[in-house]
């Protein structure tokens, strides 16, 4: 017994030991927050369009009975990672075919124009969240994000952060094209 | 050249560390004295080429060389010179070096002043302290080298975190460090005694300085930081039970069992394999808070520089140490003789109670803080263990030995008379009743277990105020008797009842501060008014002020009660342009009944700001000033202790102290 | 809310000092507002490293304040808030951790420790009782203790 109870620190600091080998793998992320809507259906929603745009609003009708799944990305105007992956997105749109919606967080109007009118503007539809409210239901952490939607509405995939940078866009076109939403391709 | 002169004594310092790792134990093994002795000179001139190199990191920061990569990184030419020498500590590397240095200081004053120490136990424990030294100078050799250069050096640096640009914190981590890398002697100490085989009650004597004066540092170190906290993040609150915090508050837990549990080493030859494994445990989870906060292992507010290769090192280097001392313990424990008997009612006794739920208060700490990552590797969920879990744990299995804390000094070792004991505490017992409905009456409504809490403060306080008053018969003989006695006292019982009064007045602070906190957040202009807890708090204004590297918008409040201008409030808000951030730094009128504390801040909304308004943050914080006195309590209490002569001089000789000689009660 | 890059250099990622709940926010009942910052010490803030929302100033933390203010003036008690949020956030925003399979060993541990604390210290204790054959001293040796104690405690030397 006395000698099963001197074990036993060095087994507890063992066990630990091995938890913590574990938490150290570079890939894992510990600030990252899992998100709850993974498999579950996209959150309801209606969003106006931004005013002084085309584009029209947004709602969650607007992302479900397409042929494939759907981009959904959360942006803003001040948002400065979210120029980057502007670029990111309008290759996907015009090479890939992707389809993709905005939700516009948090931003205002006239500054969202003016971005779009420079940058270019690769969305099907947007909504415009004036008070972040709709990027609550979404449960987003920040902007940019994206999410890839089933036809279903099933919510597939989320992204936090800017799709930006080899590893990021790899990442991205994996969890497309597994959603059925991105032909693999030869190239 | 200052920067490659520091490398290169890092090197030597380390080549130095591991001879030191060999010869003296070896020594001890072969019973070769001049092997042994050779650790005297060693660990000395590695103290001194780990001081060189500090010495020369910090002559970087302080003429801002910013060919220096970390001076870059952390330093402004700036800044005013004390944050420079306090930058020296401020990064990774930096605080590495210090660590590094203090175990080395520690090191050397045990074989400088330890001449009491027998030859081969002294030879062991250095050359054990010299493994941790070697582990650790490799670990900024290899992985984090604080001297490395910069081509091409930029003009000016990137700056400290402005928010540790404060004098509490330039302080905060070598007390801290103190304390954590103070228990690596005691873990050398035990490893050594665990090599040799042999506890006994002389071994504790010799380490019960180096336990208290580590405890001192750490637990100051843990209030300064929390003091910083208070006054410099600007709402208020000292405690947040976040993984760093925490981290640092284990070893004091269970260090706080360690000084216990020596004492029963020491005076019954008793609770032997408990006491090495407590020191072993001390230590480990000192290096716990050492990988934790350089590992980006729990999302903290509190993080070094997040970097999984350094982590894995750490993690190598907690395998040996603490894998391999506990496996050592596994081995030699068993062999270990149970010492003195002791009845239920006893001194002894008291002090197991005290260990155990200080032991399982740790482990529940310990668990809570690292739950979320066990939890995260079993099934990828991921959740938050926050303040209210350990407030519902951690809270419930305090209270108990607070109780026990009151009673434990009146019991005598091997047994004691527990109805004799009540007897004695029965006056104190009405008293914290009676002090606790009037503080009911005062306050008028507050959680049931604020007022438990203060129920066991007041019964601890006068418990061990009338303890130490039966001692020197305060009452009955004439105070001049009285006085004498108290003279004559050994110095450690004034440090018990030091402390032990010291916690009692910090548990005011922290209920006070807690449950009877009043708060009003409102927008003010010029002329606004507030009133809050009896005080009316007049909004002056705003004034824009620079300072050497920041600008400042200070608020004026001028504070009144019944009319009568009490105090006037400059919080400021400022912004430190080279680091883009801001601090907060609030205006406190402090008295002992409680701290008036105010914090400006533009306001977030776009509207709010635009119409020239500021929030205005005010806090009346009843009691706080109670957790920094009992805390300097605490400390100064630890210090009294280590001033008993019986610990300087005389020392015994290792000998076995027959249990009837021993004093009896004290 | 910018999602900044924290310079790594720095020593501490420490959250930006006060801002925390703005007077904008705030209800004009006392009640439901107290209630509001009781729930708000509750959940973690998303963004920051580990912080409740009543403290901190990040974007998300204000709309989520807002919203707990919102869904309490719809008359949701406060379980109801806190599931609004968990359903959207997950049990990451809740500080207290839920009391469910995945976390009984979490809460189980406060319990479990002390029981064991007792087991241990009742072992120890009963152990010393049934090897203490201690012989009872006679009066005349307890008087003489007492005397020898009586003397070390008051200082004389005996």
């Amino acid at each position: 017994m006395k000698r099963i109870l001197a074990f036993a620190p060095l087994v507890i600091a063992v066990i630990f030991g091995g938890f913590f080998l574990w938490g150290l793998n570079p890939n894992r992320d510990p600030s990252e927050i899992p998100s709850v809507l993974i498999e579950q259906p996209a959150p309801e929603f209606e969003l106006a369009a931004v005013e002084g745009l085309q584009t029209p609003g947004l709602s969650r009708a607007d992302l479900t009975g397409h042929d494939r799944p759907i981009v959904l990305n959360v942006f803003a105007s001040w948002c400065v990672p979210c120029r980057a992956e502007h670029t990111v997105l309008t290759n996907l749109v015009e090479r890939d075919g992707i389809r993709l919606f905005g939700i516009n967080y948090k931003d205002k109007p006239k500054d969202a124009v003016r971005w779009l009118a420079n940058l270019g503007n690769p969305y099907e539809r947007i909504g415009s969240d004036l008070n972040g409210r709709i990027g609550i239901e979404w449960g987003i952490s920040g902007v940019p994000e994206s999410f890839i939607i089933g036809t279903d509405g099933t919510v597939l995939f989320r992204y936090v952060g800017p799709v930006v940078g080899d590893e990021a866009i790899a990442k991205f076109r994996e969890a497309l094209t597994q959603a059925g939403a991105l032909e693999e391709r030869n190239s | 050249m200052t920067p490659e002169f520091g490398h290169f004594a890092l090197a030597l310092a380390l080549a130095l560390a591991l001879v030191q790792s060999v010869l003296p134990i070896l020594g001890a093994a072969r019973g070769n004295l001049m092997w042994m002795r050779s650790a005297r000179a060693l660990s000395v001139a590695q103290l001194l080429f780990v001081g060189l190199a500090f010495a020369a990191l910090m002559r970087a920061f302080t003429v801002s060389d910013f060919t220096v990569l970390n001076v870059a990184e952390n330093s402004h030419s700036l800044k005013p010179m004390l944050y420079k020498v306090a930058a020296t500590w401020g990064s990774h590397e930096g605080s590495l070096l210090l660590w590094v240095l203090i175990l080395t200081a520690f090191g050397a004053a045990v074989s400088f002043f330890g001449s009491n120490i027998p030859e081969p136990l002294k030879a062991r424990t250095l050359s054990v302290q010299a493994w941790i030294s070697v582990g650790f100078l490799s670990f900024m050799l290899l992985t984090s080298n604080p001297f490395e250069r910069l081509f091409p050096p930029p003009i000016d640096g990137n700056d400290l975190n402005p928010l540790l640009q404060d004098v509490g914190l330039a302080m905060h981590p070598p007390l801290l460090y103190l304390g954590y890398v103070g228990f690596s002697i005691v873990f050398s100490f035990a490893v050594a005694a665990l090599l040799e085989g042999r506890i006994d009650t002389a071994w504790a004597r010799w380490v019960r300085p180096w336990t208290l004066a580590a405890w001192m540092s750490l637990t100051a170190g843990i209030a300064l930081g929390s003091w910083w906290a208070y006054y410099e993040l600007g709402w208020g609150g000292w405690w947040f039970w976040d993984p760093v915090e925490n981290v640092s508050f284990m070893p004091w837990l269970l260090g706080t069992a360690l000084l216990h549990s020596a004492i029963v080493t020491e005076k019954r030859d008793a609770f032997k394999s408990w006491t090495i494994l407590l020191a072993i445990l001390t230590f480990s989870l000192s290096l716990l808070g050492t990988f934790v906060v350089r590992s980006g292992l729990l999302t903290s507010v509190h993080a070094f520089a997040v970097d999984p290769e350094r982590g894995l090192y750490i993690l190598m280097l907690l395998a040996l140490s603490i894998g391999g001392s506990l496996a050592l313990f596994a081995w030699r424990a068993p062999m270990m003789e149970a010492g003195g008997l002791f009845k239920p009612v006893s001194r002894e006794a008291g002090l197991l109670v005290n260990n155990l739920i200080l032991a399982a208060a740790t482990g529940t700490v310990l668990f809570g803080t690292l739950y979320p990552l066990f939890l995260e590797a079993v099934t990828g969920d991921k959740i938050s263990v926050g303040p209210p879990f350990f407030n519902a744990s951690f809270i419930p299995m305090m209270l108990p030995l607070v109780f026990v804390m009151g009673l434990g000094p009146y019991l005598s070792w091997k047994r004691a008379d527990l109805a004799g004991v009540f007897q004695r505490l029965r006056f104190v017992a009405i008293l914290s009743v009676l002090g606790v409905l009037a503080i009911w009456y005062m306050t008028m409504g507050g959680p049931v277990l604020a007022y438990l809490s203060i129920l066991l403060a007041i019964w601890l306080f006068l418990a061990t105020l009338r303890e130490w008053a039966l001692r020197i018969r305060l009452f009955d003989v004439s105070f001049k008797e009285a006085l004498r006695r108290a003279r004559n006292l050994p110095r450690a019982t004034h440090g018990m009842t030091m402390a032990h009064a010291g916690l009692a007045v910090a548990i005011f602070g922290f209920v006070g501060s807690s449950a009877w906190k009043s708060e009003q957040v409102v927008f003010v202009g010029p002329g606004s008014n507030i009133f809050i807890a009896g005080f009316d708090v007049t909004f002056e204004g705003v004034q824009r002020l620079s300072g050497p590297n920041y600008f400042a918008d200070r608020g004026t409040l001028v504070v009144r009660r019944d009319g009568e201008i009490v105090t006037m409030l400059y919080p400021e808000r400022r912004t430190f342009p080279v680091a883009q951030s801001s601090t907060t730094e609030s205006a406190i009128r402090s008295t002992l009944a409680g701290d008036l504390y105010a914090s400006i801040a533009a306001p977030a909304s776009e509207d709010a700001e635009e119409s020239g308004a500021w929030t205005l943050r005010i806090l009346y914080e009843p009691l706080v000033n109670f957790i920094w006195i009992g805390s300097f309590m605490l400390v100064l209490g630890g210090g009294l202790s280590l001033s008993d002569r019986r610990l300087r001089v005389g020392a015994p000789r290792r000998r076995t102290i027959d249990a009837t000689t021993s004093v009896p009660a004290e | 809310m910018h999602r900044f890059v924290v310079p790594l250099v720095f020593m501490l990622l420490l959250p930006l000092s006060a801002q925390a709940v703005e007077p904008d926010e705030m209800l004009a009942d006392p009640v439901l507002e107290e209630r509001a910052r009781v729930i708000s010490k509750d959940l973690r803030c998303v963004v920051c490293q580990n912080q409740d929302i009543d403290s901190s100033n990040a974007g998300v933390a204000r709309d989520l304040r807002l919203l707990v203010r919102e869904r309490l003036l719809e008359g949701d008690s406060n379980n109801q808030v806190m599931a609004y949020i968990q359903a959207r956030y997950g049990d990451y925003v809740l500080l207290k951790p839920p009391f469910k399979p995945s976390t009984y060993a979490l809460w189980g541990t406060p319990i479990a420790l002390t029981l064991i604390a007792l087991l241990f210290g009742l072992n120890i204790v009963l152990r010393g009782r049934r090897k203490s054959a201690l012989p009872e001293l006679t009066e005349a040796e307890e008087r003489q203790v007492a005397k020898f104690i009586d003397n070390e405690k008051s200082g004389d030397p005996s």
